[in-house]
């Protein structure tokens, strides 16, 4: 059991966590993931890590609640416990002084972004941040960016805030602009990380993408998470989760993270009806109460 | 019962074991074998003829004292043959399930020269059953405490066995396992019909109770390397299994409905998906579809005979070689027929087709022939040419095996591996090159046997102690 110590949201649907996990924080690299399961009916699920406190002994979460478990978890609030949280997982990120490295994220994929943009800034490279979110409310972690990176660019589909366009469009625009860059990691939604591949590619920009296939186990043992790079299959869970995005080949990995589409949709249906069930009980509970008082 | 003559003994019939009929049994996943009763337990144990140079014992790895028990069992003292059973073996109810007695013990008995062997497994497995069932597991006297810590790393079948023989002799034994549940392949991979989880859980709080800790969620390697283990433990014993599973290579793997066989019965055994939306894992939903099984061990029979009950229509085990060849154990191959499940035999898959969406639909299969004998002493599998059929499919499970996963040799870049990554040791301690490390099971032979396993955790065990009561020495 791990307890949380803090819960907080950023944004619709996207909840900070600080949990307890004194062995985690203590080993734990930029790019690495744990796996966690929210209770003994859980399924096992990966989440990057967003940093850590090895003297606290905590780590820290952000989750976008899209399906059952996701959503699930994003009702927990500090004091609540997680069943099982197990890593770190994966190799760390690569990091090395490149020169100028962009660091891009898209919605919750600045989370996983900012500890690798941190590890990059303190590697020696001059940092420019690019975050991307559907409007204003979905722009995260944009003051911890500001502290770590050189520049720091916010970017929204709707044009509320920050640039109006996709994150590819700025980056697309620095290139214009002349800007030399070195290297590119993008973290967030598969089209989002293919695009940015795309972008990159005729410039030969080395770039850096991180994955998120279904998982099991996490250290290797069900294979569940292969993915196709450089025409290979390879475990993301122990040969990844960062990988050469102009390698990479995001059709399958679309298409393989689709797999459970139907059963997701059920397990959302379920949870929704059980939490309304739950709302409709509490409301009968409280007027029986009110009842209750009244009477006496 | 007035004493036998050996001749009466051997006129004795094997007894049977008392079975679920199959048509049921294809489609629930409760236990296949329902275990001797009393009466049959005390008749097949009478069948053992007491030879005076017993030859079953050296058939087996963790070396029952086989006679012994089976003679407790006639005089109707089913406790003290639990109890002399778990001298040598800290799981008897898992092993009386699990291990191919066939091939061990019982093709060691005098008895099967003229006639079939003894029941020994079946004889264990009652013993053992009947303790936990009559008397909760009785926990044997554990030594005094030494004052030495011993860290074991994996819960599965090599490492449980070793933390059953080094509690009892004193050691401060903790058990550290990557998964959220203990027992390793035996509640992540053997299903529920061969080997129901309750009874893996029952031994395992039967180690707990002599004083072993487990310590669950922790991947050494990742949460804590060897070396800082060896700092705060006199001894490390790896028994982390086999790794990654094998595919075959071929066009097609990456379609949505190919499984490796470890994927697909973990989320069955382990993540309980055949109980969904109960429980939160899904799986692909096999219902009136047909599922491949592409191999011939046990692993392939333990998932052809899951999907049968997940609901199949048609459950085919696909495999290159002749049934002769099949590493299975025979009872695993007899049963899946009897339950309805097919054999291509001498069949080998070329490339898996799929739909637009990427959704496994076919798979194109090369028919083979058998050849001269190859490495392994099986005749080879050569194809015939043009013999080429496809097959509609709409979930493979791939089970050819496992490589060695990469964790602990990647992040203990002194440990002594082999080409396929698996551990080298010394065949009679476990010892590996690194002082105060220990190793045994899949991990350094690759995809074994439970019994194999714990033959090797208790061979370890034995070597921690002598090497902790001289520990200078390596």
């Amino acid at each position: 059991m791990n307890k949380i110590i803090e819960a907080k949201f950023l944004a619709p649907d996207v909840k900070f966590f600080r949990i307890e996990a004194p062995h985690i924080a203590r080993k734990r690299k930029a790019g690495q993931f744990i796996i966690l399961r929210v209770n003994e009916f859980g399924e096992r699920i990966p989440l990057t890590i967003a940093d850590s406190d090895a003297e606290q002994g905590t780590i820290n979460i952000i989750v976008q609640g899209i399906g059952k478990t996701t959503k699930q978890l994003n009702t927990l609030e500090a004091g609540d416990s997680i069943r099982d949280i197990v890593g770190p997982l994966g190799k760390p990120s690569h990091v090395e002084n490149f020169g100028t490295a962009v660091s891009i994220g898209g919605g919750v994929g600045t989370a996983i972004a900012y500890p690798t943009a941190v590890a990059l800034k303190e590697a020696g490279n001059h940092v420019i941040s690019i975050i991307g979110g559907r409007s204003k409310e979905y722009v995260i972690l944009e003051n911890e960016m500001k502290e770590i990176c050189d520049e720091v660019y916010p970017t929204t589909d709707d044009g509320s805030y920050g640039f109006h366009g996709f994150v590819t469009d700025k980056l697309q625009g620095l290139l214009d602009e002349g800007k030399k860059i070195d290297f590119v990691l993008a973290i967030g939604p598969i089209p989002m990380m293919k695009a940015v591949a795309e972008v990159t590619r005729p410039h030969g920009i080395k770039t850096v993408v991180s994955l998120n296939p279904i998982m099991v186990d996490g250290t290797g043992m069900c294979g569940g998470c292969r993915a196709i790079v450089d025409g290979e299959a390879v475990f993301v869970c122990v040969d990844g989760p960062e990988f050469d995005a102009h390698k990479v080949d995001f059709d399958v990995l679309t298409s393989r993270n689709r797999t459970y589409i139907l059963q997701e949709k059920k397990a959302l249906e379920s949870f929704h009806e059980c939490k309304l069930d739950k709302k409709i009980d509490e409301a009968v509970a409280d007027q029986k109460a009110a009842k209750e008082v009244a009477h006496a | 019962m007035p004493e036998l003559t050996n001749k009466e003994r051997m006129a004795i019939p094997r007894q049977p074991m008392p079975e679920q009929d199959a048509k049921a049994r294809s489609r629930n996943f409760e236990e296949v074998n329902l275990g001797l009763t009393e009466e049959l337990a005390r008749m097949e144990a009478e069948r053992c003829i007491r030879c005076p140079k017993p030859l079953c014992i050296a058939g087996c790895p963790v070396e029952v004292k086989i006679p012994e028990f089976i003679e407790m069992i006639a005089e109707g003292d089913f406790a003290g043959a639990a109890a002399k059973l778990k001298e040598d073996n800290s799981l008897p109810a898992i092993c009386g399930r699990v291990c191919p007695q066939e091939e061990q013990c019982e093709i060691k008995c005098v008895v099967g020269k003229k006639n079939e062997p003894v029941a020994i497994g079946r004889l264990e497995r009652f013993a053992a059953d009947w303790e936990r069932v009559n008397l909760g597991i009785q926990a044997p006297k554990v030594a005094e405490p030494r004052g030495k810590k011993i860290a074991i790393v994996g819960g599965g079948p090599a490492g449980l066995s070793c933390a059953g023989d080094l509690v009892q002799w004193g050691y401060d034994v903790t058990v550290l396992e990557a998964l959220h549940e203990i027992g390793g392949v035996l509640v992540y991979g053997i299903p529920e019909f061969r080997l129901p989880k309750s009874i893996v859980k029952a031994e395992v709080e039967g180690l707990e109770a002599l004083g072993v800790k487990f310590q669950t969620n922790y991947v050494v390697g990742m949460t804590e390397t060897v070396d800082e283990l060896l700092e705060r433990f006199d001894a490390v014993f790896l028994g982390v299994g086999a790794g990654l599973p094998y595919f075959m290579n071929i066009p097609g793997e990456h379609l949505i409905g190919v499984y490796s066989a470890n994927e697909f019965l973990t989320r069955v055994n382990l993540m309980k998906a055949y109980d969904f939306p109960k429980y939160d894992t899904p799986m692909i939903d096999v219902h009136g579809k047909n599922v491949a099984v592409i191999g011939g061990g046990n692993t392939a029979m333990d998932a052809v005979r899951t999907a049968l009950r997940l609901g199949a229509s048609r459950a085919v085990i696909v495999y290159r070689r002749s049934e002769a060849e099949m590493p299975a154990r025979i009872e695993e191959i007899h049963h899946a027929k009897e339950e309805g499940v097919e054999f291509m035999l001498l069949h080998s898959p070329l490339e898996l087709k799929g739909d637009e969406n990427g959704w496994l639909t076919s798979m194109v299969l090369q028919k083979m022939e058998l050849g001269e004998p190859d490495d392994s002493g099986r005749r080879r599998p050569v194809p015939i040419e043009g013999a080429v059929e496809e097959m509609p499919v709409s979930v493979v499970v791939v089970a050819i095996g496992n490589g060695s996963n990469p964790i602990i040799h990647r992040t203990t870049p002194d440990l002594a591996v082999n080409k396929w990554g698996n551990i080298v040791v010394d065949g009679d301690t476990m010892k590996t090159n690194k002082k105060g490390v220990f190793a045994g099971g899949d991990i350094v032979t690759g995809g074994a046997t439970v019994i194999l396993a714990m033959g090797a955790g208790r061979t370890a065990a034995k070597a921690i102690h002598e090497y902790l009561q001289n520990p200078e020495t390596w």
